[in-house]
């Protein structure tokens, strides 16, 4: 049941990848500005402009480029970088590592800090504690990446020493780009799990629960939990897609390679093939996790799984 | 077996619940009868000590099971008793299972909890107890999920849940109202029954008098947080003294009757935060008069039963 309703999923990514990458390939022409320019040297003539376009294949139609793309994608080919004059997949395959360590990084840190802190304020239920989460809340889902990232570097870098401003040399310097990321996270996934708690402290089930003689904690982690995971489990794996977004300032702040670093770069030059492969890996990442969650959903609720399949 | 005197609930400064007595013995069958909102499922939450969830706390009285006053009882005390010696049957199938588990489970639980069966022996009571609820193939029924079976079928779950660790009190509160016409007596008559094979006593709360008739020894009749008659239901339904009953009774559909259809009883039931001073009914009652606005009433005793009416006497000689 639960593989045919992941394989329904997957067919529906198809249309979903196929739009995505017309609009990835599109968009990147929209940019003012061209790769060219930052190729010729000054005082080139327009014959020599003309040769590095046709070399590059940006002379034919934007039809045909996109197949030639699209084609070339599929077979693996991610192209030349067109500034940086290396593979693609090079670039890809050096700067993933570091994005997909502090992502998952990230994603853990803030679905587990806060799922603990949704479930503990969904509890304890104190005046205080309440004013204090929603404050933070707050602050999580507003504050930006990269400022919280320069007020962190303020504090624990420079003046407290305690982590390296910048880099990616060990565990130390993962911590505080770790922390801007999951920051935001942590307040969204704390919010969810509280509401989706209380929700479900309120059915009409957990009366009946308590009837049978069940203890609080019982019913909070055999009956609520699972319950408050659905749309936790939701916005998690839309999350994923954020955090990678995220990761894109935040990684160009504290100056770590990754796919954000190279994508700042890489558009910065106008360099398309780059910028493409980059865009259309962030894009994968947010139609995967749209799947998992999807599919951890339908693993845990038997009303989605009979539905859509 | 069970026993509740004088019974008052309160949410923070309001006052829904006062003055609420009963009882009822093994092989006995109780109804509550009253409209929405007059407190019978308050009365339920608290024989179950469940009062807490929703913020409510007993204030007053005494509710006495087997010797011990409950109002007293730790928690974990009180936990064994839930489920184990006290099944709850609630009002909406629909939403009294929870959705994310199978039916098998949900109904184990309580015998492993009370009765310290394991999960094989557990399995087997409930099957056993499923099928004499007329529930066919039980075992199938136990890998089902709660929404893929139909209301009546999910409130004789509800049902086996109540009686899986074998208790002695029974509370159903509106077992029938969230069912079809044709399901409502079929689930009626199994909890007659059970009360006759099982030696249970039943708690059952209601607002249908015809279902009241049909089943029950005894009658409490609830207006706005009060008791207002009780007794015998014989004595109730041929003699009843407090003009609210009598509305009710003279609210029983009664066949396709010529003109008079369907009656109902003037104006609403008030809210918790609008009880009248005095007699509860005297604003919607037919003989009220200026004391039944200022003097709450004492209960009148005629025989075995009861009713809080300054004129108990009066309306006895005129029965409705």
């Amino acid at each position: 049941m639960i593989l045919r309703y992941t394989f329904q999923r997957l067919l529906m990514l198809i249309p979903v990848s196929f739009s995505i990458s017309v609009v990835i390939f599109m968009i990147v022409y929209l940019l003012p500005g061209d790769p060219i320019d930052n190729l010729l040297r000054v005082g080139s003539s327009a014959e020599d402009r003309a040769e590095l376009v046709a070399r590059y294949g940006l002379d034919r139609s934007l039809v045909v480029q996109y197949f030639v793309w699209i084609g070339n994608m599929f077979q693996g080919e991610f192209g030349q970088a067109i500034v940086l004059r290396r593979p693609v997949a090079d670039l890809i395959a050096q700067n993933l590592p570091y994005s997909l360590t502090l992502g998952g990084l990230a994603f853990l840190f803030s679905s587990t800090v806060g799922m603990a802190l949704g479930t503990v304020s969904a509890i304890v239920r104190h005046p205080v504690l309440d004013r204090f989460m929603r404050g933070f809340i707050l602050l999580g889902s507003t504050v930006p990446g990269f400022w919280l990232a320069l007020l962190l570097i303020l504090l624990f870098s420079v003046n407290l020493g305690w982590f390296p401003v910048s880099g990616a040399g060990g565990w130390q310097s993962l911590v505080l780009p770790v922390l801007t990321i999951g920051f935001g996270g942590v307040a969204l996934v704390a919010r969810v799990t509280r509401v989706a708690l209380l929700d479900a402290q309120r059915e009409d089930f957990v009366t009946l629960l308590h009837a049978k003689g069940l203890s609080s904690g019982t019913i909070l982690f055999r009956h609520l939990m699972p319950h408050a995971l659905l749309p936790v489990v939701t916005i998690l794996a839309l999350r994923i897609g954020w955090i990678l977004g995220g990761a894109v300032t935040v990684e160009f702040v504290f100056g770590r390679p990754g796919l954000g670093s190279l994508l700042i770069r890489a558009l910065g030059q106008r360099d398309y093939p780059v910028v493409q492969a980059c865009l259309l890996m962030l894009a994968l990442a947010v139609m995967l996790g749209t799947l998992i969650g999807d599919v951890a959903q339908a693993s845990m609720d038997p009303r989605i799984r009979e539905k859509k399949s | 077996m069970l026993s509740v005197r004088d019974l008052g609930v309160a949410f923070g400064m309001v006052q829904p619940l006062s003055g609420v007595s009963f009882s009822v013995n093994k092989g006995e069958t109780l109804g509550i009868v009253g409209e929405s909102g007059s407190g019978k499922s308050l009365t339920a939450m608290s024989v179950m000590g469940l009062l807490p969830l929703s913020g409510g706390r007993i204030t007053g009285g005494s509710v006495e099971f087997d010797g011990q006053d409950l109002t007293k009882l730790p928690e974990r005390a009180y936990r064994k008793l839930r489920g184990g010696r006290i099944g709850l049957i609630t009002q909406n199938p629909m939403t009294s299972l929870d959705p994310l588990q199978k039916i098998g489970p949900q109904v184990d639980d309580v015998a492993k909890l009370h009765l310290g069966l394991d999960g094989a022996e557990a399995r087997a009571r409930t099957e056993d107890i499923l099928g004499t609820l007329r529930i066919p193939e039980p075992s199938l029924i136990c890998e089902r999920y709660p929404h893929q079976m139909s209301g009546g079928m999910k409130q004789r779950i509800v049902i086996a849940m109540a009686l899986a660790a074998d208790p002695d009190v029974l509370i159903a509160d509106e077992p029938t109202t969230a069912l079809d016409v044709t399901v409502q007596a079929q689930i009626i008559r199994l909890l007659d029954d059970l009360v006759k094979e099982r030696d249970l006593a039943l708690v059952l709360i209601t607002h249908d008098m015809s279902v009241v008739a049909q089943t029950c020894d005894k009658i409490v009749v609830m207006y706005a947080g009060r008791a207002v008659e009780h007794g015998p239901v014989e004595e109730i339904f041929d003699r009843p003294r407090h003009p609210y009953t009598q509305a009710l009774i003279a609210c029983i559909p009664r066949g396709l009757d010529d003109a008079t259809r369907l009656t109902g009883i003037e104006g609403t039931v008030p809210t918790v935060l609008n009880y009248p001073k005095g007699c509860p009914f005297h604003p919607r009652c037919p003989r009220a008069e200026a004391i039944c606005a200022t003097d709450p009433p004492e209960f009148s005793v005629a025989g075995d039963s009861a009713a809080a009416c300054h004129f108990a006497e009066v309306a006895n000689a005129q029965p409705a």
